[in-house]
């Protein structure tokens, strides 16, 4: 049993105004210090089995298929643990 | 002007499929209900892949549509020439099925945006538009949160020398889109998506802004009828 976890964000020319929402609402909040903030999305997926070569190629192959949209997100997968 | 068949689409969450049947039927066509969960196109000449929020926009607009057992028949139907139009999470479902480049993102003011919007038709040649005028300016309910239109510089530089952006907003840009970007086509023109709604603009009697939303089911009918 192993736990990967995919992260999914906007790639670094897209806009995106949720992270930008954030990052304006964190002064009034008083948080200060705060030069950026952008979105994304964490996946965990748990493996029936351990995180090798071949299982990280499929969660690779997922995350290409469905969980990224390739033209306008990048990935990163890691085991976690 | 009959006999023609157009396929509308229904996934889980869609909306606007009665709306788009109505149109089809409007313009002289026979409309046929095709149901996501089936693997047959039931021999249509044409296909409208209507708006709303198939599994509720789960994921990302149209991530989850795009492998919904119809689109197996659909996606290799529409790259060998099969007409389809995509309004709105029909648009979302053609990006993220690859048959059109770029993806729809968050509306830059994170705002629902929900009115009568302005738009330029700049490419008559397509299936779906040749009713229109080139450079015709007609007005279509927009009722969208996801419709900011992004793709990288050189698919952007590659839709504009080619002529295959087919809608520009007019009188504001309602969500952020590159260029102004309301919607596009495929090389070939077949496959049209945009994000405003000209099945909702297809008769005075629900008052509707225009009617100009007639032109695009006259214009498949057209090309089918003489084909």
């Amino acid at each position: 049993m192993a736990r990967v976890i995919v992260d999914v964000m906007l790639k670094p020319e897209i806009l995106d105004p949720q992270g930008q929402a954030i990052a304006r609402a964190l002064p009034r909040l008083g948080f200060e210090g705060v030069g950026a903030v952008r979105q994304g999305k964490r996946f965990e997926i748990e493996l029936d089995g351990p995180a090798d070569e071949a299982a990280l190629a499929d969660v690779r192959k997922m995350a290409e298929t469905l969980l990224a949209n390739t033209v306008i997100e990048d990935y990163a997968v890691h085991v976690e643990g | 002007m009959s006999g023609a068949r157009v396929g509308v689409v229904t996934f889980p969450g869609t909306l606007d499929d009665q709306d788009a049947a109505r149109a089809v039927r409007l313009a002289g066509a026979e409309p046929v209900p095709l149901w996501h969960a089936d693997h047959d196109l039931k021999g249509v000449d044409a296909v409208f892949l209507p708006g709303g929020f198939s599994y509720g926009d789960y994921l990302r607009c149209g991530a989850i549509s795009r492998f919904a057992p119809l689109m197996d028949e659909l996606i290799p139907a529409a790259r060998s020439g099969l007409p389809v139009l995509g309004t709105c999470n029909g648009f979302q479902i053609l990006c993220e099925a690859h048959l059109l480049p770029g993806a729809l993102t968050r509306n830059a003011s994170l705002h629902y945006v929900c009115r009568d919007q302005g738009i330029r038709v700049v490419n008559n040649r397509t299936a779906w538009t040749r009713d229109f005028e080139q450079g015709q300016d007609i007005v279509l309910p927009v009722k969208h949160g996801e419709g900011r239109y992004v793709a990288s510089d050189e698919t952007l530089a590659e839709l504009e020398s080619t002529g295959r952006v087919v809608f520009r907003y007019l009188g504001g840009n309602p969500n952020g889109s590159l260029n102004d970007i309301a919607g596009i086509t495929n090389e070939t023109g077949t496959i049209v998506g945009l994000m405003p709604h000209p099945e909702h603009a297809v008769e005075e009697l629900v008052g509707a802004p225009s009617t100009d939303g007639r032109a695009f089911f006259t214009s498949i009918l057209k090309k089918l009828v003489n084909a």
